[in-house]
């Protein structure tokens, strides 16, 4: 059996567990750059407020129904994430964290175990030590496993768990889900059952597998056999290491100047060198794209992208950021307002098997020394301590975040301060 | 997988002293592990959180003005515990006091503006968390 425990709108959840106040008040998460609503509190839903949402678009609404507001706090998010998932693996040790706030656990080693009281354990100590509520759905595949969380969100509310282990718990949530709600089925492939008068799950297992096939393809046809209990989703115990890597992110103002880009393409360079550094793979193929508004359409438009081929894989980030800051140059042009630049790795190769060149005089040795230094200071005291020079400070490209939250678990600075 | 939370283990040496090359060191057969402050400060990191304290109500419980206060959620509130509550939605830290007559939130002051808090039905009333350990700068005190 699997259980896919997933907490209960994560992110307002979190803001909440520092600000009692807000109990049973609606708030709202807006994404990067304050643009639109990310993450809502059960009051926030009940007022109709949709997710995507543009936060300008309904400030009024907002404040007339007294909506707090938080920017994005992902090093919150991300630190209470950790404890969450700390928490589960002392119940479960072979588990799969599947997104910050989702994970899968395998149940397998609980043959004579009552799954429901288990869950119920979990649920209980999670709410009760770290403070964040979570739901539980438990089936035999992952696809039902998804299926039975969605239907304890909305049918078994007090508990927060269901538990689909006979075919008649099955069967109640395959009558329960429509198609578009079974997890990796498309619109396209939803207007085409709908097409077959075939509305909920349990109608969809009636196909034969044939038709599946046929019409739906190889994914198609696991989804159809995981709904029929038959596990066809592999377990991915550790997230493979990533073939590229990219960075980009609106600017928190339209930005022109040379100089202002260069600074904000430097710093997601060393971002990307970074996170290359840390699952130990090289690139030797840089991408930078640069592009203005398309929604601002009195500005003059603009959109260009350019590969820099390095001679040696490398992730050093003075070499990545150089060969970024080479690319802004060919691309570059005055006189526009550009929204966003960004930097991706590709081609991303294994450290340990990186390609040397017959006319590379780079010390290999010296820069690996050299980043391991750069990584342990910047990890001990704070991102980008050590920084590049054309990183620099100005940061008018940073993201707007007019509503952040403190870091109240990563910064002795930001602690919760309780007025006694 | 083991997400570390706290990552502040600080080291404090037991015996220093540099020993010249070539000498087998003495203390090699005796070595331990240093203190990790971190750990005793805070075995259960993943039910652990962090606050400061403004406020003068508990300041004869041993938590001056601005000290930091290590809440652990996994621990039961039990009588005469330190805890940090959550009553009508707002942060307090008081002396949890729970015996026959009731539960009562008892601040520990120099200062006698502070009185005791009787938990009575209709009260929002929640413990957050409960406090074992008090840090405080000795320097800034």
């Amino acid at each position: 059996m699997i259980a896919l425990v997933d907490c209960n709108n994560f992110y307002a959840s979190c803001e909440r567990l520092f600000a009692p106040q807000l109990n049973n008040k609606p708030i709202v998460i807006l994404s990067n750059n304050d643009g639109c609503v990310i993450s809502r509190s059960n009051e926030a839903k009940e007022l109709g407020i949709e997710m995507g949402a543009p936060a300008f678009m309904m400030e009024e609404m907002l404040n007339r129904n007294q909506v707090a507001i938080f920017s994005s706090n992902y090093t919150l998010y991300g630190s209470i994430s950790n404890r969450v998932m700390q928490t589960l693996n002392e119940f479960v040790p072979q588990m799969e964290v599947y997104s910050i706030d989702e994970a899968f656990l395998n149940l397998d080693q609980f043959k004579h175990t009552d799954l429901f009281q288990l869950a119920k354990k979990i649920r209980n100590t999670i709410i009760l030590h770290v403070g964040i509520p979570v739901t539980i759905g438990i089936a035999p595949t992952k696809t039902l496993a998804k299926m039975a969380n969605r239907y304890a969100k909305k049918e078994r509310k007090a508990e927060g768990i269901y538990l689909a282990e006979t075919q008649e718990q099955i069967n109640e949530l395959l009558a329960y889900t429509r198609v578009e709600d079974i997890w990796g089925i498309g619109s396209e492939h939803s207007k085409k059952l709908a097409q077959q008068k075939i509305f909920t799950a349990a109608q969809l297992i009636s196909l034969s597998e044939e038709w599946i096939r046929k019409n739906m393809t190889v994914t198609g046809q696991r989804m159809f056999n995981e709904l029929k209990a038959v596990p066809c989703i592999g377990w991915e115990w550790m997230p493979a290491p990533r073939k590229a890597i990219c960075t980009a992110r609106s600017f928190g103002q339209l930005l022109s100047s040379f100089e202002d880009i260069r600074e904000a393409l430097a710093n997601y360079a060393g971002n990307c060198a970074r996170k290359m550094r840390n699952q130990q793979s090289c690139t030797n193929l840089v991408q930078v794209f640069l592009q203005t508004n398309t929604h601002r359409t009195q500005d003059k438009q603009y959109f260009r992208s350019v590969n820099i081929q390095l001679p040696v894989a490398t992730n050093d980030s003075g070499a990545i950021i150089a060969a970024a800051l080479k690319g802004l140059r060919v691309i570059y042009r005055e006189g526009y307002n550009f929204k966003k630049v960004g930097v991706m790795v590709l081609d991303l190769v294994p450290e340990q098997s990186v390609q040397l060149g017959v006319f590379d005089h780079t010390n290999h040795q010296r820069s690996k020394q050299a980043m391991a230094a750069f990584d342990s200071i910047n990890t001990r005291f704070g991102k980008d301590i050590v920084r590049y020079a054309v990183q620099g400070y100005k940061k008018k490209w940073k993201l707007k975040q007019e509503r952040l939250s403190p870091c109240y678990t990563t910064n002795i600075n930001e602690v919760l301060t309780i007025k006694n | 997988m083991k997400p570390e939370i706290l990552e502040c283990a600080i080291s404090l040496p037991l015996c220093g002293g540099g020993i010249p090359a070539g000498f087998p060191s003495p203390a090699a057969d005796y070595a331990l592990e240093d203190i990790d402050l971190a750990k005793y400060l805070c075995p259960k990191p993943g039910a652990t959180y962090i606050v400061r304290v403004s406020g003068d109500s508990m300041n004869d419980a041993f938590i001056p003005e601005n000290a930091l206060l290590v809440v652990d959620r996994s621990i039961v509130p039990q009588n005469k515990m330190i805890v940090v509550a959550v009553l009508n939605n707002e942060f307090t830290v008081k002396r949890f006091i729970s015996n026959s007559s009731g539960i009562r939130l008892m601040p520990e002051s120099k200062n006698n503006k502070w009185k005791p808090i009787p938990i009575t039905e209709g009260m929002d009333f929640k413990v957050w968390g409960v406090v074992t350990k008090i840090i405080v700068d000795a320097l800034k005190v």
